[in-house]
């Protein structure tokens, strides 16, 4: 059964195939125009399972349309149209192409009521994505995008075996909350984490991501790991171990954005924290938790998508990435500058920005489940994003000390994406009803308490202190931090440099010995397949019917004595 | 070529910047006398908790990445060598 409404995720996909055929204004037209109709696809949709597909002896549901799914294809497609807004004169065919694809696969990844589809669409997402990394075409994204693909094929392979096990011990592939008693569950989770980037392999977000064009991190922010987001909230919702994890990834961030010199790599780092923050809700599980870390996942894309713009338009106009190299671009890029600070104080959660209305929904439900150690970790994680995302980006690159750069304000088409951004992130702030109507479960949460304003800007307000009084502890180093990814980009290099070494001695050693022994191998291989060799004659055929005839009497004279 | 400085960079700027700082932190803490507030924990129920938690947290937040930043930093070209 297929309905008549149209899957948003074709739309972007085969839109994105088509796109490199056109030239010019028209390019430019159905890049903008593709997002936006997958968003009134969207939007007309009513709720319910609207393909069924049969296929072998499973049934492939495609297009599972709820207010979950369909908060996150709201996001998906407004962040995609607001990237191709961001650079659709700037960047290249390939890379608009392949970004429409890789938003239109996350689509289908939210779509999917069934592991197949959802499989399906995992993997061409990796595969899409690791195409805008490459879009940079340089060595560095050539070689990041190498070691992102390798991580997420290795996840993909780990979703795959969960997903066989599954259906093995279910005999359905529908995709419905799960616990964790089976095998089939532990690896999907596995599969999921891996792209939600929780440790231990959370390094390629801050690896890959950077390397990737000054546009092209903008996509890659918004759908990998919100992807993963989502089919963590539709799987493992309550999920204990998840809080930990949560809490692991959120301290993780924290530490490392402090450590980074590279603007864009704090904000990689800073993608982990704030998935973090999402994951641990989701352990929480309950509805105020679930609603928060969705809510948090809507918010979250738009202000890192604009904090990712403001990044990029630094580099697009500048060519520099280090902090230890800006400094005193407000001066030349105030409309950059403006967008990037507003991005910063709603991941920060300051009253009145989006951040603040879909964190706080997670704060609270540790409050009204008495989790006081988790409550004040999340506080001091609180106080820990404005001081490595909401100060420490804006200050390094637009104030500090003068670098001397002025750079030109970024292009028309790059400010009206920041400045879209930059509404939406307030439009929320201030009127949360907005989003919350979207939510998948009833919201009974009122943000703006005199009280709760009062308190989160203490608690902000100080931390801006400590930043200030600890400045010469900030001070940035021309360093890179290591991180697991030491082990398969210089430990196993290492190892296999080793044994190739030991080897050749080895070889060298038994060199004369070895060749004799090889030598009495290789004649008899040759006398058994060299061309007089007796496998390699050439039979005539009759020959062969005759030794078919026989074999096959043979076979009659047995059957005929076994009955 | 000596480029004009910006007023934002000027001392006097920089001093009159962490005066109204200042103001608005402390500020922050009295108007939390003024307010009934409702705890959701009893041993946060006092006045400027968020405050001094906020600023410890930073502060405790940069000292373990400063610890960490002399175990886990390397040069640059560390990976390209």
């Amino acid at each position: 059964m297929i309905s008549s409404y149209i899957h948003p995720a074709f739309i972007l996909i085969i839109g994105g195939l088509i796109l490199p055929l056109l030239q010019g204004k028209w390019r430019s037209i159905l890049a903008l125009l593709l997002p936006l109709i997958a968003l009134v696809a969207i939007w007309s949709v009513p709720d319910g399972n609207h393909y069924s597909i049969s296929f072998l002896s499973y049934e492939l549901e495609p297009f599972r349309v709820d207010k979950l799914s369909r908060l996150f294809i709201i996001v998906f497609s407004i962040t995609a149209f607001a990237g191709v807004l961001y650079c659709y004169k700037q960047a290249s065919n390939k890379e608009l192409s392949t970004a429409l694809i890789y938003a239109g696969s996350a689509i289908g990844v939210t779509l999917a009521a069934d592991m197949v589809t959802l499989f399906v669409f995992w993997e061409i997402m990796a595969l899409a994505s690791t195409l805008v990394v490459w879009s940079a075409r340089t060595d560095a994204s050539w070689y990041a995008g190498m070691r992102y693909v390798l991580i997420h094929l290795l996840g993909g392979v780990i979703l795959m075996s969960g997903i066989a096990a599954y259906s093995h011990e279910t005999g359905g592939i529908v995709f419905t909350a799960m616990n964790l008693e089976s095998l089939s569950s532990w690896l999907i989770l596995t599969g999921f984490l891996i792209n939600a980037g929780a440790p231990p392999l959370s390094a390629w977000i801050a690896d890959a991501y950077p390397e990737s064009s000054f546009s092209g991190m903008v996509f890659l922010s918004a759908f990998t790991t919100k992807a993963a987001v989502y089919v963590l909230l539709r799987g493992y919702p309550g999920t204990e171990l998840l809080i930990y994890i949560g809490l692991f990834m959120i301290f993780y961030g924290i530490v490392y954005a402090l450590l980074e010199n590279d603007m864009r790599r704090i904000l990689a780092y800073s993608i982990v924290n704030q998935v973090g923050f999402m994951v641990c809700g989701i352990g929480i599980g309950t509805e105020l938790a679930l609603n928060g870390a969705a809510a948090h996942a809507f918010t979250h894309i738009i202000y890192k998508a604009l904090l990712l713009m403001s990044a990029g338009a630094v580099l697009y106009t500048t060519g520099k990435r280090k902090c230890s190299d800006l400094g005193g671009l407000f001066q030349t890029m105030p409309v950059t500058c403006t967008c990037g600070i507003i991005g910063a104080l709603s991941i920060s959660s300051f009253p009145l920005t989006s951040g603040f209305v879909s964190k706080s929904m997670m704060t609270q439900a540790t409050a009204d489940g008495h989790m006081l150690v988790i409550w004040l970790l999340l506080q001091a994680a609180s106080a820990g994003v404005f001081l490595h995302a909401g100060i420490k980006f804006p200050w390094f690159v637009f104030f500090q000390e003068d670098s001397g750069l002025r750079p030109p304000e970024a292009p028309l088409n790059m400010r009206l994406a920041m400045i879209f951004f930059s509404f939406l992130c307030i439009l929320i702030g201030i009127t949360p009803g907005l989003l919350y109507q979207l939510l998948p479960y009833s919201v009974n949460f009122v943000p703006y308490t005199v009280g709760h304003v009062l308190l989160q800007l203490q608690l902000l307000l100080f931390s801006g202190l400590a930043f200030f009084v600890m400045l010469p502890w900030m001070q940035r180093t021309l360093t890179i931090s290591l991180d697991i990814d030491w082990l398969y980009r210089k430990a196993l290099p290492k190892v296999s440099e080793m044994i190739i070494s030991i080897l050749s001695v080895a070889g060298a050693y038994f060199g004369t010995r070895g060749q004799k022994i090889t030598g009495i191998l290789s004649d008899c291989v040759m006398r058994l397949y060299g061309p007089h060799g007796a496998l390699s004659r050439e039979i005539q055929t009759g020959f062969v019917v005759l030794l078919v005839v026989l074999m096959l009497g043979l076979y009659l004279l047995l059957y005929l004595i076994t009955i | 070529m000596i480029m004009k400085q910006h007023w934002l960079y000027l001392p006097a700027t920089r001093r009159k910047l962490w005066i109204a700082g200042i103001s608005i932190l402390v500020l922050a803490v009295i108007a939390e006398f003024f307010i009934h507030l409702h705890a959701y924990f009893s041993i946060v129920e006092f006045v400027g908790f968020y405050a001094v938690y906020g600023f410890m947290s930073c502060v405790i937040l940069i000292v373990i990445a400063r610890l960490l930043g002399l175990l886990l930093k390397r040069k640059e070209d560390y990976y390209d060598k």
